[in-house]
């Protein structure tokens, strides 16, 4: 990737997941003049909200009797319009590196994308960690991933004239499946049942390539691979009808929808407990002095994995980081309500 | 809780397990029922479930492994994948559109595969007997 050369964006804060804490961090942080990027790897704010319960009814927002995910995801970006976060989706935080002191702390970020953050605080929001690719118990498959096993297409020409074996009925398989077939040797798609949850039009389309001959389908599921040296020769399918047989293919690309893992931030060098980052009830900081946890991800006496605890959490952390951002800036309390400084903040005085 | 108990507590009348599993009273439907889950390795485990609430719910309530329940129960992830045991799944019935298509998401799923969150403890699933994949997410 050749952003690795790209110069360091800095900025005050860099938060980590753009789900419900992620995202009211920005506001709490931009009442105090912090200024914020959000880095996610999911492609749209909102994090398990989004992702998880789009549609489903949440009942436990204070105020809100009753509102969706997505109705909420949808509200917050409203809410944090006025401090223009930068939001970089599709990206992971790989590695966090402390540069500063326990006084001026300051890190550098990178993402598996390449780029490189300068931050004075980190808010890490990351939820139940990072979605990734959910891995089919197939004996030895990891020693094929990367190489000719794949959960998302980075680039088409890894497919070019391969013999292409796509698991899977969702939309991602469905649009892998019409996206390779001009460019594959071959494309076998293989699904546990003959209905699909992807797009009606995406199903019809593939149908036709089935019915014109171009690309096959099989009912049944996979159940081994074989090769070696991370190539792949062949996937062993064991049909609904039980019988079993060997589909010669060179790529498979099982999409088995995504899971939760708590990815990089273990690799951080923060006290974890049972996957959980412990912080203080006061400020909400991690074992490291600058380096904040908010949301699902952190863990307290009492905590509960709900949104409006995330709420209160970024508020209250929110005042310790205008201490390391403005050293010399004395902090005053202020009311929304009554204060013509936030209101100027807010665009709405 | 061994394969013999569980055989047991199959043949026990509808008035007994009422009795055992404290029936309202008066006479009224049990409010509690026991629900078995076999894990991957055979091992079984049987607890009580609460009329009303989930199969998942009573799994995370009793600590049962190999059901992670990642969303919550809003069948929105696959991960509390179980196989029904065959003298069930009648019972049990048959997982709506919604869930066929997140089954999608799960592994190794067969024709008795259903998401534990979509199925609701009521005084008829006493007894009830569920197998774990050995992987979910």
């Amino acid at each position: 990737m050749n952003q690795l050369k790209e110069a360091a964006i800095e900025t005050d804060v860099v938060i980590v997941g753009a789900g419900p804490a992620g995202l009211f961090s920005v506001f709490e942080l931009g009442l105090l003049d912090i200024k914020a990027h959000v880095i996610d790897i999911l492609p749209r704010a909102g994090g398990q909200c989004s992702e998880l319960y789009p549609e489903k009814p949440i009942y436990d927002i204070p105020g809100l009797p009753v509102c969706t995910g997505q109705e909420l995801t949808d509200n917050l970006l409203k809410q944090i319009e006025p401090f223009h976060p930068t939001f970089h989706f599709n990206e992971m935080v790989e590695t966090l590196v402390s540069l500063g002191t326990a006084e001026k702390p300051e890190f550098r970020l990178s993402t598996d994308a390449g780029k490189i953050f300068h931050a004075k605080v980190v808010f890490i929001a990351a939820g139940g960690g990072s979605f990734q690719p959910k891995k089919p118990p197939i004996p030895k498959i990891e020693s094929y991933e990367g190489t000719s096993v794949f959960y998302a297409v980075r680039r088409m020409e890894d497919f070019r004239d391969k013999n292409v074996v796509i698991v899977g009925g969702g939309d991602s398989a469905l649009d892998w499946t019409l996206n390779l077939q001009p460019v594959a040797k071959s494309i076998t798609l293989v699904h546990r049942r003959d209905q699909f949850r992807a797009a009606p039009h995406s199903v019809s389309a593939m149908q036709e390539l089935v019915a014109a001959g171009k690309i096959d389908f099989k009912l049944g599921q996979i159940t081994a691979v074989e090769g070696e040296d991370g190539e792949l020769a062949g996937a062993i399918l064991k049909g609904n009808d039980g019988v079993v047989e060997k589909l010669a293919c060179e790529r498979l690309m099982p999409f088995f929808g995504l899971t939760m893992k708590l990815g990089p931030v273990a690799d951080w060098g923060l006290q974890l407990n049972e996957n959980l980052i412990p912080v203080d009830t006061e400020k909400f900081e991690t074992s490291h002095p600058g380096i904040f946890a908010v949301g699902d991800i952190n863990s307290y006496p009492g905590k509960l994995k709900l949104i409006l605890s995330g709420f209160h959490e970024v508020a209250l952390a929110a005042q310790k980081a205008h201490r390391y951002v403005y050293p010399d800036k004395k902090l005053l309390f202020q009311y929304t309500t009554s204060s013509t400084n936030l209101q100027k903040k807010l665009g709405v005085s | 809780m061994h394969e013999e108990e569980t055989g047991v507590m199959a043949k026990m009348s509808f008035e007994d397990a009422a009795t055992r599993y404290g029936a309202e009273p008066g006479g009224g439907a049990p409010t509690k029922v026991k629900i078995t889950f076999v894990d991957s390795q055979g091992q079984a485990r049987s607890v009580e479930g609460e009329v009303g609430s989930t199969v998942m719910e009573t799994a995370r309530r009793n600590d049962i492994p190999e059901i992670a329940a990642e969303c919550g129960g809003a069948c929105a992830c696959a991960t509390c994948h179980v196989y029904v045991d065959e003298k069930w799944a009648e019972k049990t019935g048959k997982a709506s559109q919604m869930e066929e298509d997140m089954l999608d998401f799960a592994f190794d799923v067969k024709p008795n595969s259903r998401l534990c969150c979509q199925i609701t403890v009521r005084p008829e699933l006493d007894g009830l007997v569920l197998t774990t994949p050995a992987q979910q997410g």
